[in-house]
């Protein structure tokens, strides 16, 4: 089986385990997947496998898409991202990648792009403390100082203020698989992921 | 919606018997003690249901030694092992909050004829 599976957010439930504690999962429809290209030492310079998912309508899809995948005979999908594979791993262009080999217990990171929080000020993007709150305070949500005066003169890269928050491609690690579902392609994993209903997921093996 | 909606539907349990606030319910409710198991009963009135679907509560309260205890359980939690509904209330609230305030006596709930 491949190291990874691509899959759609579906949302968020809670399951009883095996002792009798509830759990919160996120369901994941993940996969059928399929490989859309193959990346190979000889022509590439490095291993990895092309997964394609999610059915774009054919009048949807563009030429070149199209003419993509249809070298893996398939029709035209919507999210594609590219897996690292091993070197003992036998893979074919076109083939379809399901939720089997997935066990329930096993660890798992998943990627995927966190919900967009507009432009937000430092004390929720970077959890500073801001100021008073009253005693003629007027720095409530202030960032503060953010630099010295003729030396250094400027404002050092990286220094934390205000911007934009979220949309970022966010990765969270050792998320155990709760259950697996094969006849409907589906994935529960321990707590949350990034993103929000519908949003396409990376799930790779821990 | 619906593949979510599937699996919480799968956990419902059919085996709890219809009650509701004002109740007087008995709970059978398994108890892990190390690695010992045994079933602990808790009687008292329901003074809430909260939620729907697999998520549902109920709080039931009691009196015990004098002292007020307020329990919550999953509606449709596989610890319990059997509910059994000991009188119906009849009540007039879908939340019996002011039953904490009431001391012996008053705190009583009608029974459902």
């Amino acid at each position: 089986m491949a190291s990874a599976i691509l899959g759609r957010k579906l949302g968020m439930t809670q399951v009883w385990s095996d002792d009798d504690r509830l759990i919160p999962v996120t369901v994941i429809e993940a996969g059928p997947c399929v490989v859309s290209q193959i990346r190979t030492e000889q022509r590439d310079g490095y291993r990895a496998v092309q997964l394609a998912f999610g059915d774009v309508k054919e009048s949807r899809a563009n030429k070149p898409m199209t003419g993509h995948f249809a070298k893996a005979k398939t029709t035209p999908k919507r999210f594609v991202a590219e897996v690292p594979m091993g070197e003992d791993e036998q893979i074919k262009l076109g083939q379809t990648v399901t939720v089997e080999g997935f066990e329930p217990g096993m660890q798992v990171h998943i990627t995927g792009t966190s919900k967009g929080k507009g432009f937000q000020g430092v004390m929720k993007r970077h959890n500073f403390k801001g100021g008073p709150g009253g005693h003629g305070s007027h720095a409530h949500r202030e960032p503060g100082s953010v630099g010295q005066a003729s030396t250094p003169s400027r404002v050092f890269r990286g220094t934390r203020l205000p911007g934009q928050m979220g949309g970022d491609t966010v990765t969270i690690r050792g998320v155990e698989v709760v259950r697996v579902d094969v006849e409907q392609n589906l994935l529960l994993v321990k707590g949350a992921v990034p993103g929000g209903k519908d949003s396409f997921l990376t799930i790779r093996l821990g | 919606m619906d593949k979510i909606r599937a699996i919480e539907q799968q956990q419902l349990r059919d085996t709890i018997p219809a009650f509701g606030v004002g109740d007087t319910v008995k709970v059978m409710y398994k108890v892990v003690e190390g690695n010992r198991e045994r079933v602990q009963p808790f009687q008292g009135i329901v003074i809430r249901r909260h939620g729907s679907g697999n998520r549902e509560t109920f709080t039931v309260r009691k009196v015990s030694f004098a002292v007020g205890v307020e329990r919550t359980f999953p509606v449709h939690s596989p610890k319990i092992v059997n509910l059994e509904v000991v009188s119906r209330g009849k009540v007039r609230r879908a939340k019996l909050y002011y039953l904490r305030d009431k001391v012996g006596k008053a705190a009583r709930v009608k029974e459902l004829r």
